[in-house]
């Protein structure tokens, strides 16, 4: 095997790291005793603490790393494969450390940003996993700009054919292509919507409307097909409802693709503000400990 | 006519040179021209014009001293070309423009030259500086020497509003066609059917323009001009065949780019010979320049010289030695600088003399040939440990800082300590050694771990092995007692050989007796060898070419001397993969032990050579009693489970063989990115251009893609990289680890560029300066990580252009940074030995 994945790195030597840590922090609680119940102020408490400090300081670390490219510290795969397994672990050790004494204040809240922390790291490691598979499959070996490129040839073959149509289905085809719409803002990306139009010619006036998914264009053409006025036309609208056609199933792979690189890319909008807001609660966390003393 | 002393044909820079310091001379003697300068083109110095406007010409090497009546130093274009202009007034140099010599006859004292338009020239002697450009492919039907119709186009913005014809289907014609359409109804004219010798950029780019509406140019297909007529004076009529027949359409200007005849037919149409039919061979020269034909004397890159201040002052050291003027070459410093740490005392001369004399070898090298060898090789000497060592160490360290900061490039005398490693076994170096005294010890280790121990002595040469097949050195070299080498660097020694027919053979003959050494009787002397090793044939194999098919017969086994063979099999009616063999790898041995018929079929994967072992070569061989016949029949047995085992996976052989199509043949390091695992985060695009001066060697979405295995556009660190073919300032290396890299001395003409058949060389000027990670991240300032956008892309002509590819990190001590920066280990940069074991994940 050459290439491992961020889970199977180094035969997932981390992932046996993080469980002998989960093993001694577990067994570091276990040593409270009764009568002093367990507590975030007992040295076992300072103890699981400071170690969930500290992996807490180094996950952030990642995010300096990713972006030192002469670092010597090894590849930064190695260091997402740990992040991933002691990140996990941090969310026991936490619980442990904390001994389940929640409530109001800045110790829980430290706490709920951890999760969230978390809970976005896993979101993100899903998408990791699964995505590019999906996203390979999709391009079916074709890269995005080859795929705008396929696009643009099929737009001005399109734009020929049309002229050989009826000027109002000419006007249709060549509206629908310039009005096309691709992406958008971030939400439009990911969720895929499509604002494309089309302008058609009703009762004599001209009105623009929603051509989602190229879907009315091409049911306009294919309706027109069966009814057209000379024999004539049926060869060149046949023609172009086939190129429009397979315009649409080009939009839908760029589209596609653009959805799930913004999933690959979102879910970081998430997972870093809350680090460092997760940060900031931390270190008021420990200030306000020891001021409490 | 006048009979002149000199003709120079030609005024590029060697040319110009020439030229001046014959016109000094005449002008010392009073005035009367003895000399002419003819020039094909209507401007002096044709190479230097066409290159791009405002590039900026570099006056490499730094430490050769400019030895020449014209002036040349590092500058832009439009300014040394005005200056030779100036120095052509000044000298009042009798050239001739618009000259084409067409052919030469007559011998010393009586040379006529014909030119183009019918002229003739009479010379006694005739120096030829007409570089290794060529002449552009003319049209070749009435009116194609119409003002009208131009051979070349310098700056497409003069014309505006035109009609004008571009005749050609390579890139040169579509680049043109393209400039030329912003402002101008195009016409392209296409020969054949489709373009098939352009650059993919191009194909597609000329392809989007002609269905492009928004584009004036049109392309036709399929037809050639057959008549041009000059109606006006700015209108040309011009007749075409077409697939519809004739027609006859008119344009304001027809501009031909078909090409250029190379000057070899010309130069061989003299009488001057070449040593071979190789493409790379040059002519031969005495230690004057003068050539075979008495009284014809070559300079300049014609002569193998490919710079312009080598080039000039050669021109001005030929008109010395034609006027009888014998001096010594500027290029003299250099070796003394290199013999400087020489155990004996001699003069320069005479020390070459007593090389010369001590190593049969070199008697096959004319003078010429020989000093050029001398100066681009190292030198080094070897003391045991003792006084005569430090003294000797103290000598250099004084030479060396009396050497200014111009002077870095010039190597003096190397210095080493008896039972000093050369090279070791596994490392890339590529140079050759020749030894001229003392000894030098060889150790190679056998497949069972045993070391078997050689010594070579003066007048033997070695590393000719990684020379000829780029594969890592095999065996170690060790610096013997009283050990003094000459080692050459690998561009100088491929010159050689495919100049010189004898070294050719010498050194084939060495490696040959060395692999039938190495291969079969480890312990058989290599004298006893080279008897056998006359007899083995050596075979040429271009990419595709089958050596042989399954079900032939025949009772032989090849040692792959260079690129690679790859074995495949007919399995339930198609072809399947089975092995690859590289250099250095014996196949077919199977026919010799038993099974007489081929049960694979053998193709080259990319240009290769082969040694052909026949039965009686072989049983000549393994009789002799060290033979490893058990090693030898392990190799065959484990050689038949791995052919079986690719066998029952067609899968996994489709993608190496895809790999193999794309080039991975020849490749030593590639970079592979498994489209499965990869996020698209760019990170590894990232890492390289922060650490690579802001320009990233890497394009990670092009390139070939099969199931999940991506070839993104990125140096592959080829076994014998084309990149280097012709770099004039040598400036592409190869290091120790294997790393092909290119230094500071690229002079950005874009051989490279054009060289190499992946595309991954990009010429680019330096990028801008960018803020520290943390201003970035904490202030916002200036780009992030990665390449600034629009770069590379940015056309301004008044940078410098230098070529920029891959080094695979050889700076850094982490290794390659886009391996190291991929978050998901999509990313990873592979050995031919992992090819399988690629392939075997694509099961997982
Ligand atoms: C793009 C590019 C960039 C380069 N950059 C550099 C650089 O920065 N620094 C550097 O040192 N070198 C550079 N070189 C190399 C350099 O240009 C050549 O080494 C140099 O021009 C060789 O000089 P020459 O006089 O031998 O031949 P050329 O310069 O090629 O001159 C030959 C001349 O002979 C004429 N001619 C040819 N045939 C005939 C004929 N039959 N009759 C009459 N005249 C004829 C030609 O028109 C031409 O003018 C570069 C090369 C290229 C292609
Ligand atoms: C307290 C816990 C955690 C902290 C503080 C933390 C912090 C960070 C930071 C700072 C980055 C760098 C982002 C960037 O600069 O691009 C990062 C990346 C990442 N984290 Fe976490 N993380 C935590 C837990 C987790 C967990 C539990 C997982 C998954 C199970 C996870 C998965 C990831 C992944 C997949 C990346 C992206 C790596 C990359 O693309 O380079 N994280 N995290
Ligand atoms: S630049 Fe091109 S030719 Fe040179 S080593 Fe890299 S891939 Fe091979
Ligand atoms: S760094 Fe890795 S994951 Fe990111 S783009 Fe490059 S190969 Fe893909």
């Amino acid at each position: 095997m050459i290439h491992t994945g961020i889970l199977e790195y180094k035969k997932s030597r981390y992932f046996w790291w993080s469980l002998v840590l989960i093993i001694v922090c577990v067994m570091i609680y276990l040593t409270q005793s009764a009568d002093d119940p367990p507590n975030g102020g007992t040295w076992q408490g300072y103890t699981t603490g400071t170690i969930g400090a500290v992996l807490i300081v180094w996950l952030s670390l990642l995010g300096i790393r990713k972006r030192n490219y002469r670092s010597r510290s090894g590849t930064v795969a190695g260091w997402t494969s740990a992040h991933v397994y002691l990140g996990a672990s941090v969310v026991i050790i936490a619980t442990l450390h904390s001994a389940n004494q929640l409530g109001w204040n800045i110790h829980t809240l430290s706490y709920v940003l951890l999760l969230g922390v978390v809970l976005s790291g896993f979101v993100g490691l899903y998408y990791y996993l699964t995505l590019p598979q999906i996203a390979l499959k999709n391009r079916n070996g074709q890269t995005r700009d080859s795929l705008f490129a396929e696009l643009f040839e099929l737009d001005e073959q399109g734009k020929e054919i049309a002229t050989r149509c009826s000027s109002d289905i000419s006007l249709m085809a060549n509206s629908a292509i310039a009005r096309t719409s691709i992406g958008g803002g971030v939400l439009a990306q990911l969720l895929r919507s499509d604002n494309s139009k089309v302008k058609i010619e009703q009762d004599n006036n001209q009105l623009l409307v929603e051509n989602r998914d190229q879907a009315r264009v091409l049911q306009i053409i294919a309706n027109r097909i069966p009814d057209a006025a000379r024999q004539s036309e049926v060869g060149p609208l046949r023609e172009l409802l086939s190129v429009l056609s397979r315009r649409q199933a080009v939009i839908r792979r760029i589209v596609r693709d653009i959805q799930l690189q913004g999933m690959l890319r979102i879910w970081l909008y998430i997972h870093i503000p809350l680090t460092v807001a997760l940060l900031i609660a931390l270190t008021m966390h420990i200030i306000v400990t020891f001021l409490y003393w | 006519m006048q009979t002149y002393q000199i003709a120079i044909i030609g005024s590029g820079p060697a040319g110009i040179s020439a030229a001046a310091r014959a016109a000094a001379r005449d002008q010392e003697a009073g005035g009367e021209h003895t000399h002419i300068l003819l020039e094909s083109f209507d401007l002096h110095a044709k190479t230097i014009q066409q290159y791009q406007k405002g590039k900026l010409v570099m006056a490499e090497p730094g430490y050769l001293n400019l030895r020449s009546e014209c002036e040349f130093e590092e500058g832009k274009r439009e300014s040394i070309l005005g200056s030779w202009a100036d120095t052509i007034k000044r000298y009042n140099i009798n050239i001739r423009y618009g000259a084409e010599a067409v052919s030469i006859s007559g011998s010393q004292g009586d040379f006529e030259i014909k030119l183009a338009n019918g002229d003739a020239i009479r010379a006694i002697n005739i120096v030829l500086a007409i570089g290794v450009q060529g002449n552009p492919r003319r049209v070749g039907v009435p009116g194609s020497e119409d003002p009208l119709v131009q051979y070349q186009l310098d700056d497409p913005d003069e014309y505006n509003n035109e009609d004008i014809l571009v005749i050609g289907a390579g890139d040169a014609a579509i680049e043109n066609a393209l400039a030329l359409a912003d402002n101008n109804r195009v016409t392209l004219l296409n020969r054949k059917g489709e373009f098939s010798r352009a650059k993919e950029g191009n194909l597609n780019a000329i392809l989007a323009a002609i269905v492009n509406d928004g584009v004036t140019l049109k392309c036709l297909y399929s037809s050639s001009v057959k008549e041009m007529e000059n109606i006006s004076d700015d209108t040309l009529s011009v007749t075409l065949n077409t697939p519809d027949g004739e027609s006859t359409l008119c344009f304001n200007r027809v501009i031909a780019r078909l090409g250029a005849i190379a000057p070899r037919r010309f130069v061989e149409s003299l009488g001057i010979e070449f040593p071979n039919n190789n493409p790379e061979s040059l002519p031969e020269l005495d230690k004057f320049y003068q050539s075979n034909v008495a009284g014809i004397y070559i300079v300049g890159a014609l002569a193998g010289y490919p710079l312009i201040k080598q080039a000039m002052n050669q021109g001005y050291d030929v008109v010395e030695f034609i006027n009888g003027n014998d001096i010594a070459p500027a290029d003299q410093p250099l070796l003394e600088y290199r013999f400087s740490g020489l155990p004996f005392q001699l003069s320069v001369d005479e020390t070459a003399e007593r090389l010369r004399a001590r190593i049969p070898m070199f008697d096959q090298l004319n003078a010429l040939q020989f000093r050029e060898l001398l100066i681009e090789s190292s030198m080094t000497v070897t003391y045991p440990p003792g006084p005569e060592y430090t003294e000797l160490s103290q000598k250099l360290t004084t030479i060396e800082q009396g050497m200014d900061s111009s002077m870095s490039a010039i190597s003096i005398t190397a210095l080493r300590q008896e039972g000093d490693i050369i090279y070791d076994r596994g490392q890339f170096g590529t140079s050759f050694f020749t030894i001229l005294a003392g000894e030098v010890l060889i150790e190679s280790t056998l497949d069972d771990g045993e070391i078997v121990k050689a010594t070579l002595e003066r007048g033997e040469f070695f590393g000719e092995m990684s020379l000829l097949s780029g594969h890592p050195r095999l065996e170690r070299a060790i610096a013997g007692v009283g050990c003094i080498l000459i080692e050459t660097p690998r561009r100088t020694m491929l010159k050689l050989i495919s100049s010189n027919s004898a070294i050719a053979e010498g050194i084939s003959l060495v490696f040959t007796s060395r692999e039938l050494q190495r291969n079969f009787a480890p312990r058989t002397s290599l004298s006893q060898l080279r008897k056998l090793a006359g007899d083995i044939e050596s075979i040429q194999l271009k990419a595709g070419e089958v050596l042989y098919r399954e079900g032939d017969t025949e009772q032989v086994l090849y040692i792959v001397k260079s690129g690679g063979i790859t074995l495949s099999k007919v399995v339930d009616g198609s072809d399947i993969f089975v092995h690859q063999a590289r250099t250095s790898s014996t196949i077919g041995q199977l026919a010799l032990m038993g099974d007489t018929a081929r049960r694979e079929t053998a193709t080259a994967t990319v240009q290769s050579e082969v040694l052909r072992l026949d039965r009686e070569s072989f049983l000549a061989l393994v009789q002799s009693e060290d033979a490893p016949i058990e090693a030898l029949q392990r190799d065959v047995a484990d050689q038949i489970s791995s052919y079986t085992k690719m066998e029952v996976r067609p899968e996994a052989g489709k993608a190496i063989d895809f790999m193999l199509d794309e080039g991975l043949g020849e490749a030593t390091n590639a970079l592979i990115i498994d489209e499965s695992l990869c996020i698209g985060c760019d990170n590894c695009e990232k890492a390289c251009a922060e650490t690579h001066d802001g320009i990233s060697r890497l394009n990670r979405k092009e390139g070939p893609t099969f199931a999940n295995i991506h070839i993104p556009i990125s140096c592959r660190h080829c076994e014998q990289p084309h990149c280097m073919k012709d770099c004039p300032p040598n400036a592409i290396r190869r290091a120790d680890s294997g790393e092909v890299f290119i230094n500071g001395d690229c002079i950005g003409c874009g051989n490279c560029q054009t060289n190499c058949p992946y595309d991954v060389i990009r010429m680019t000027a330096e990028a801008p300066k960018k803020p520290g990670l943390f201003q970035w991240m904490l202030f916002a300032l200036g780009n992030g990580p990665g390449e600034s956008k629009g770069h590379a892309a940015s056309g301004d002509t008044n940078q410098v252009k230098k070529a920029t590819k891959c080094d695979a990190c050889v700076d850094l001590p982490a290794g390659p940074a886009c391996q190291n920066a991929c978050p998901t280990g999509a990313a990873y940069r592979v050995t031919p030995e992992q090819y399988l074991a690629l392939v075997e994940e694509k099961q997982r």
